[in-house]
């Protein structure tokens, strides 16, 4: 029994599919069979929200009077890059606001930056662009200060090279002192452990060998309708993985883009970290059609099934040491504590399930009400790629 | 007896008067500070719980009306802002009463309980998304 992305389109088109959420198969198909599951269900929705570092947009602005080929500029005080076309200009989620102390005194509070400036772009707040130049024969201008919000942009277009990692560590601080991380704030000699996955609703958990989320796949980005461009940066599949198929570490990551003017605040959240960074929050919805029955057993995943590693991040991390503390399914971390090497440890979360549950339901009403439709991948994401280190070699001459 | 949670805001010209002190003497009150803070500007920020009978809190804010301080019944030392939080749970490690807690397991939705809040402030630090707020 197999149907195809076309078949499956069409039943969309006609308001016939049937979309259920990565949470709802998993009770469908224990209550049907899977042959039968796998004739009825046309698509499984996935979602994830949670900070995705690699965040950033290209934005248009048109060209004043006189012409400026902005080669610096700011806007609400945090550096965008230049170095393209006359007055397009790229600004990423980590970047500081100018003057951020960062951590000068530790640990810092990093208020606001790239992330909040995506985030008040898509919630249509005014923001300031300040912009220099050097001045040329055509393009005049060298400098510029005025408000904007995205309404008076041509473009704003999103773009996220790293996203929905597959699976994701589990941090914990086995030193003496706190520290401050991508993962939160870790409280010293194990007093917390933080996860960063959907789990059980992860997109690339759902297709662990991305059978159906390739190159040119169509993806709810924030709302707005995104695509596959390319594999994620440190895409790595060639890892370890259960007998279910489910790596047990990072691995899969997708490049996403999509236009900013059609998102939605809700799911653009620009955050600080103490003692690290800013970032931006992100909500993605990916549909995996159900074109065999196997497609279908492997959304049936469920948190029990999902193994973490759990690393230290006071010094296995940083020093790169491979080290790996413990493994735990998201059942057990989301139980709100786990025992490590005897000690009774509280977990926490930085992904929320709530949002990405919610992504999952709007998804599937997009679908169902005949507003979403699938694509077929153009190319798979490679199946036996690893990932490189960097070795510090001599100075270059 | 009962116990109300309680944030005052005092003016420069209010600052030097001991208004707590007559809160325990004049009328029965069990206080119980949980931040005070006077700033270069001489406002005094005060937030606390009182625990008395029914009369004497009822007296007690007629008292604390014939100053000229800001009185707000409830918790609004620390702030949650629902349509800031994203549920992500992160907080939850780090609030010592859960006021910040998971209240549905199933969807992970957290609510945030003022009553039960010390005003550690530790959530704010906690919290990337800055949905918790202080108000001093
Ligand atoms: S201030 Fe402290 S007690 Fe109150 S919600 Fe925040 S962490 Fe919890
Ligand atoms: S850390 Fe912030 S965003 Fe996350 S659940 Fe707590 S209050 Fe909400």
């Amino acid at each position: 029994m197999t149907k195809t992305y076309t078949e499956i389109n069409e039943k969309i088109a006609s308001g016939k599919a049937v979309v259920l959420t990565a949470e709802e198969v998993i009770a469908y198909v224990d209550k049907h069979g899977l042959e039968t599951a796998a004739k009825e269900v046309d698509v499984v929705t996935t979602a994830t929200f949670g900070p995705m570092c690699s965040s950033g947009c290209f934005l248009n602005f048109g060209h004043s009077t006189p012409k400026m080929r902005i080669t610096e500029a700011w806007i609400n005080d945090v550096m965008a890059y230049c170095g393209i076309a006359a007055v397009d200009v790229y600004i990423g989620a980590t970047q500081l606001r100018h003057n951020d102390p960062a951590n000068m005194y530790h640990p810092g509070e990093f208020r606001y930056g790239g992330g909040h400036v995506i985030e008040d772009l898509v919630a249509g707040k005014k923001l300031q662009l300040f912009g220099l130049s050097y001045g040329t024969d055509d393009y005049p201008r060298r400098e510029i200060r005025t408000m904007f919000d995205i309404n008076d942009l041509n473009q704003a277009i999103m773009v996220n090279p790293r996203n929905c990692y597959q699976n994701y560590n589990v941090a914990v601080n086995v030193s003496d002192k706190r520290i401050y991380t991508y993962l939160g704030i870790l409280r010293a000699r194990m007093r917390n452990m933080t996860y960063c996955s959907a789990g059980q609703l992860a997109p690339l958990l759902n297709d662990p060998y991305y059978e159906t989320i390739g190159v040119g796949t169509s993806v709810w980005l924030a709302g707005a309708r995104g695509i596959v461009y390319a594999q994620g940066t440190q895409h790595c599949s060639l890892v370890e993985r259960s007998e279910n198929g489910v790596p047990v570490e990072g691995a899969g990551t997708l490049a996403l883009s999509a236009n900013m003017k059609e998102m939605r605040p809700e799911f653009v959240r620009g955050v600080s970290f103490k003692g690290y960074g800013v970032s931006l929050a992100l909500g993605v919805g990916i549909p995996i059609p159900i074109l065999n029955p196997e497609i279908l057993r492997r959304t049936t995943v469920r948190d029990r099934d999902i193994q973490a590693c759990v690393i230290d991040y006071s010094t296995d991390y940083p020093e790169k040491t491979d080290r790996v503390l413990g493994r735990f399914s998201y059942e057990e971390l989301r139980s709100g504590a786990v025992e490590l090497m005897g000690k009774k440890v509280p977990v926490t979360s930085l992904s929320s399930y709530n949002k990405a549950l919610k992504i999952c339901n709007l998804l599937k009403s997009e679908i169902e009400d005949g507003h979403f439709f699938l694509s077929e991948p153009s190319q798979r994401l490679p199946l036996n790629q690893g990932m490189k280190s960097l070795t510090i070699t001599g100075a270059a001459r | 007896m009962i116990t109300k949670k309680i944030y005052l805001y005092f003016p420069k010209s209010e600052t030097e008067k001991p208004i707590v002190y007559q809160l325990v003497k004049d009328y029965d009150l069990i206080v119980n500070i949980f931040r005070a803070k006077v700033t270069p500007e001489e406002e005094g920020y005060l937030s606390l719980e009182v625990t008395g009978s029914q009369e004497n809190i009822t007296r007690a804010f007629a008292f604390l009306g014939t100053f000229d301080v800001v009185i707000h019944a409830g918790n609004k030392g620390v702030h949650w802002d629902e349509s800031r939080c994203s549920h992500c749970g992160a907080c939850v490690v780090h609030c010592p009463p859960a006021a910040l807690a998971i209240v549905d397991p199933h969807t992970r939705t957290i609510a945030f309980n003022e009553d039960r809040c010390i005003e550690c402030l530790a959530c704010i630090a906690a919290c990337p998304f800055g949905a918790c707020s202080s108000a001093f």
